[in-house]
C-alpha cells in the first residue's frame, strides 16, 4: 500500500482520465483502499462529508451507476438529491447550463452527472463552481468505472504496471473503454484492443494500444480481459441474428478461455448479455470479478468524491482570502 | 466632400503600390493617389504610421436577416464588419425566406438599402429552398443582381443539377461558390475524423467529404466552363487538387477562414462550441498546407464565414451546437496576427487575399485605390494590440473562435463609398 501520499489531489472535478497524472490516479486508488476498509466495519459511515450535498442528475438511465454513487456519498454522510431528466425541467427545455445554474442555486456541493453527450460533464464543469464529477458522457469517458476496474486488477493481481490487459467489445461507441485505456497505459499496463473491425475506432493506436479483430488473441497470454458490454439495443435491425454471430465469434466462453492464461481476470462493466459477449459460464465462473468490482466501485467513488470535496474546499477558501 | 488622408502607407497591389502616398477622395470615388497632395478638403485625416488598403472583400458571410433578426441583422452586421476593416459583403443565400428567386432578392435588396452600411453583394441559391432538387431562377438572379450563386452548407448532391447549374453560371457569367461536402461521407459529424473525434467521443468528418465534392466541382466547371470557387478549404487533399487544376488551366479559385487557417483540431479538445464549424477544424499537416498555400496562391483569398448564432444554440452540448463562428471583427487581426507577424504573408500579399482578389473573382470594382475607383478604404494601426472581449463585439452573437486572446491590428477608419463609415471612439 501506497502510504507515501507526495501529491496532494488539487483539481475541483472529475472528468476523465486523460486529464490525470498517473500519481492522480495513484492516489484515487491509494485514497479508494483506506475508504475500503470502512465498508467492511460494522458501522459503514464516515463523517467526512457531513453537511454536503451531492446531486446524482442521470440524463440516461442507470441503475448501477446511480445507486453506487447514491450509497458511496451517503457512506460519507453526505445528503444526496437524485435528479432524473425524466421528471424534471429538463424535458420542458431548459439548457445543460441553466440546469447545473439552478441545482448550484440550491448551494449543492458536488453534481455527479451522467449524459448521452460526450463533453456534457466538461461543459457544465465550466459553468459552476460545484464540483463536477463525469459519471459517463456519451461515447467519451466514464472515469469512476475505469478506476473501479483498475482498483479490482490492482487487488487480484498486486499491480498494473506491466500487465497484460485486453479490452473487447464495442470500442468505437464505450466510454468506459476510452477511461480504461489512458487510465490502464499511464499505469504502465500493455493495452490491447479487439472488436470487429467497424466497432474499431480510427486512429485508436495513438492512445498507445494494440488493436486486433481476433478474440483468442486477446485473450492469448492476458492477465486480464474487459469485456464490454454489446449495445445492440441502439440498432434494432435484424439484432438476433447479429448477436448470434457475435457470440460465436467474439463471445468470451470457456473453451477460449482454456487456451488463456489460467488465472486470467475475467471483468464486465455490467449489465451482462449473458451468451453475447460472455457465456454465463464465464460471468459465474472462477476467473470472473463482476461482482467484486461492484463492491470495490463503492469505495472508489468515496475516494472520489472526497478529494474533489477537498479540492473544491481549498479552491474556495483560497478565492476569499 | 472630399477627404485626404495623409502619409500612410499605402499598400495597394492592384497598381503595385507599397509606398507612403496622400489619397484624396472626392465625393464616392477616389480622385487621386500621389506622393504629395496639397489640396484642401472637408476632413483631413492624418495617418502616419498607419496602413491604408482598400477596404475588405469578404466574400463569404451569414447576415442571417430575413428570418433570424435575433442572431444578426443586417444593420449589425454591417456595424460589425465596418469595424473589422470590411466594406464589402457576399451575402449567403440561407435565409428565411431563402435567397432563390426574383422575389426573395427584392426583398432582400429592400433590407439592404434601408439598413446596411456597406456593400453588401448578394448570393443567390442554386437550388430551389437550396434543397438540391430543382434549380432556382439563376438568370432572373442575376438579372436581379446577383453575382454568385451557391447552395452553402447544403452542397448539391445531384451531378446533373450541379453541371446544369454550371452551365447557366456559365451564361450568365456568374461565379459559382461551393461549399464541398458529401454528406453521405461526412454524416453527422462534428469533428475532424480521425483521433480527434476518436479521443473525444464525437462523430468524425472525413477530410474525403471535403475533397471527394471538390474533385467532382473541379471537374464539372472543367466541363462547363464556369467559373468555380472553392470556399473554407480545409484540408490538404482538396488545396493539392485545386493546385492541379490551376495548373492546368481550370478556372477555379478557393478561400480559406481565418480559423482555419490558424487553428487545428486540438482547439476542440475541452469540447468549446466556439470550435464547433464545418468544415471541422483540420490537422496540423493540413494547417501546414492552408499556410503553404496563402503562400503560393493556391487559395486566392481569406473569407470570415461569419455565422452567427445565439448563446442559446452555442453554449450548449457539443453535439447539439450550432457550427459557426463570427468573424468580421476579428478577420484582418487574425491575420495580421497568424499571417504578416508570422512571415507567411508580406502585408502587400495579404492585401491581395483580402480585398483585390475577391474583388477580382466576385468581378467587383472594388479592392484598388486608383483614381476612379470606388472610395472603400481601410486604415489600420499595423502593430497596436488589442484583447478580443463578448463585451467588444458589435454583432448580435458573439460566437468567435478567438474569444479573450491578443490580437494585432487596430482598424482606426473605415471608408465606404468616400464617406467615413467608421472610427474608432
Amino acid at each position: 500500500m501506497n502510504t507515501r501520499k507526495t501529491i496532494v489531489w488539487t483539481k475541483k472535478d472529475l472528468l476523465g482520465l486523460e486529464y490525470l497524472s498517473r500519481q492522480e490516479i495513484e492516489l484515487i486508488l491509494s485514497t479508494a483502499e483506506s475508504f475500503k476498509e470502512v465498508t467492511t466495519r460494522q458501522i459503514k459511515k464516515v463523517p467526512a462529508l457531513r453537511g454536503k450535498t451531492v446531486v446524482n442528475l442521470f440524463y440516461e438511465p442507470s441503475t448501477r451507476t446511480r445507486v453506487s454513487f447514491e450509497v458511496a456519498a451517503k457512506r460519507l454522510s453526505a445528503d444526496v438529491i437524485n435528479i432524473s431528466t425524466e421528471t424534471s425541467s429538463v424535458k420542458k427545455g431548459e439548457t445543460l447550463v441553466d440546469t447545473g445554474k439552478n441545482i448550484e442555486a440550491l448551494k449543492v456541493d458536488t453534481i455527479i452527472m451522467r449524459h448521452n453527450c460526450s463533453g456534457a460533464a466538461a461543459m457544465l464543469a465550466r459553468h459552476v463552481s460545484a464540483s463536477v464529477i463525469n459519471a459517463g458522457d456519451g461515447w467519451h469517458e466514464h472515469p469512476t468505472q475505469a478506476l473501479l476496474d483498475m482498483f479490482t486488477l490492482k487487488e487480484k493481481l498486486g499491480r498494473i504496471e506491466g500487465l497484460k490487459v485486453s479490452i473487447a467489445g464495442d470500442i468505437a461507441h464505450s466510454r468506459v473503454a476510452r477511461s480504461n485505456i489512458w487510465g490502464l497505459i499511464k499505469l504502465g499496463a500493455e493495452v490491447t484492443v479487439c472488436a470487429p473491425k467497424i466497432l474499431i475506432p480510427p486512429g485508436i493506436e495513438k492512445m498507445g494500444v494494440k488493436v486486433t479483430n481476433n478474440i483468442d488473441e486477446a485473450l492469448a497470454g492476458a492477465d486480464a480481459v474487459n469485456v464490454l458490454r454489446m449495445q445492440f439495443e441502439r440498432d434494432q435491425s435484424n439484432a438476433f441474428p447479429k448477436q448470434l454471430e457475435y457470440f460465436k465469434t467474439f463471445g468470451v466462453t470457456r473453451e477460449r478461455l482454456k487456451k488463456a492464461k489460467k488465472d486470467i481476470v475475467v471483468m464486465h462493466p455490467g449489465p451482462i448479455n449473458r451468451g453475447i459477449e460472455m457465456s454465463s459460464e464465464v460471468a459465474d465462473g472462477a476467473n470472473s470479478v463482476i461482482l467484486e468490482q461492484v463492491t470495490n466501485g463503492i469505495a472508489v467513488r468515496m475516494a472520489v468524491l472526497f478529494l474533489v470535496a477537498q479540492a473544491n474546499e481549498r479552491l474556495k477558501n483560497e478565492n476569499t482570502d | 466632400m472630399k477627404i485626404l488622408i495623409k502619409g500612410a502607407r499605402v499598400i495597394d497591389p492592384a497598381n503595385n503600390t507599397d509606398d507612403v502616398r496622400d489619397i484624396l477622395i472626392d465625393g464616392a470615388k477616389i480622385l487621386k493617389v500621389e506622393k504629395t497632395i496639397a489640396a484642401q478638403a472637408d476632413n483631413i485625416i492624418d495617418a502616419k504610421g498607419k496602413i491604408v488598403m482598400p477596404g475588405i472583400v469578404d466574400m463569404h458571410a451569414h447576415l442571417r436577416e430575413p428570418g433570424r433578426e435575433d442572431k444578426e441583422t443586417i444593420a449589425s452586421a454591417t456595424t460589425a464588419a465596418l469595424r473589422g476593416g470590411v466594406t464589402s459583403i457576399l451575402a449567403m443565400p440561407n435565409t428565411s425566406p431563402c435567397i432563390d428567386s426574383a422575389e426573395s432578392i427584392e426583398l432582400l435588396k429592400n433590407i439592404i438599402r434601408k439598413t446596411a452600411q456597406m456593400n453588401v453583394f448578394i448570393c443567390g441559391a442554386i437550388t430551389k429552398n437550396r434543397l438540391g432538387k430543382e434549380l432556382s431562377d439563376i438568370t432572373g438572379l442575376e438579372k436581379f443582381g446577383a453575382v454568385a450563386i451557391s447552395d452553402d452548407g447544403a452542397s448539391v448532391d445531384s451531378d446533373e443539377i450541379m453541371k446544369e447549374a454550371m452551365q447557366h453560371a456559365k451564361k450568365k457569367n456568374i461565379l459559382v461558390l461551393c461549399h464541398c461536402e458529401d454528406k453521405s461521407l461526412s454524416a453527422d459529424g462534428v469533428v475532424n475524423f480521425g483521433f480527434t473525434s476518436t479521443r473525444l467521443g464525437l462523430k468524425g468528418i472525413s477530410r474525403e467529404s471535403e475533397y471527394k465534392r471538390a474533385q467532382r466541382d473541379i471537374r464539372l466547371a472543367e466541363e462547363t466552363g464556369a467559373r468555380l470557387h472553392i470556399t473554407h478549404v480545409s484540408c490538404a487533399e482538396t488545396i493539392e487538387f485545386i493546385r492541379q487544376a490551376k495548373k492546368s488551366g481550370i478556372k477555379v479559385t478557393a478561400d480559406v477562414t481565418p480559423h482555419h487557417m490558424c487553428l487545428d483540431e486540438e482547439a476542440v479538445l475541452e469540447y468549446d462550441p466556439n470550435f464547433k464549424m464545418n468544415p471541422p477544424l483540420r490537422g496540423k499537416e493540413d494547417l501546414a498546407a492552408i499556410k503553404q498555400a496563402l503562400k503560393d496562391g493556391t487559395i486566392d483569398a481569406i473569407a470570415t464565414d461569419h455565422a452567427p448564432h445565439t448563446e442559446n444554440e452555442k453554449e450548449i452540448e457539443f453535439d447539439r451546437a450550432e457550427f459557426g463562428v463570427i468573424g468580421f471583427e476579428t478577420i484582418l487581426s487574425v491575420a495580421i496576427t497568424e499571417l504578416v507577424a508570422t512571415g507567411v504573408l508580406s502585408w502587400p500579399e495579404l492585401v491581395k487575399k483580402l480585398s483585390y482578389n475577391p474583388a477580382v473573382i466576385l468581378k467587383v470594382n472594388k479592392g484598388a485605390l486608383a483614381p476612379g475607383h470606388d472610395a472603400d478604404i481601410t486604415v489600420v494601426s499595423p502593430d497596436k494590440e488589442w484583447q478580443v472581449t463578448k463585451e467588444g463585439f458589435a454583432s448580435i452573437s458573439k460566437n468567435s473562435a478567438f474569444l479573450e486572446k491578443k490580437l494585432k491590428g487596430v482598424v482606426e477608419y473605415t471608408i465606404v463609398s468616400g464617406k467615413i463609415a467608421y472610427q474608432r471612439g
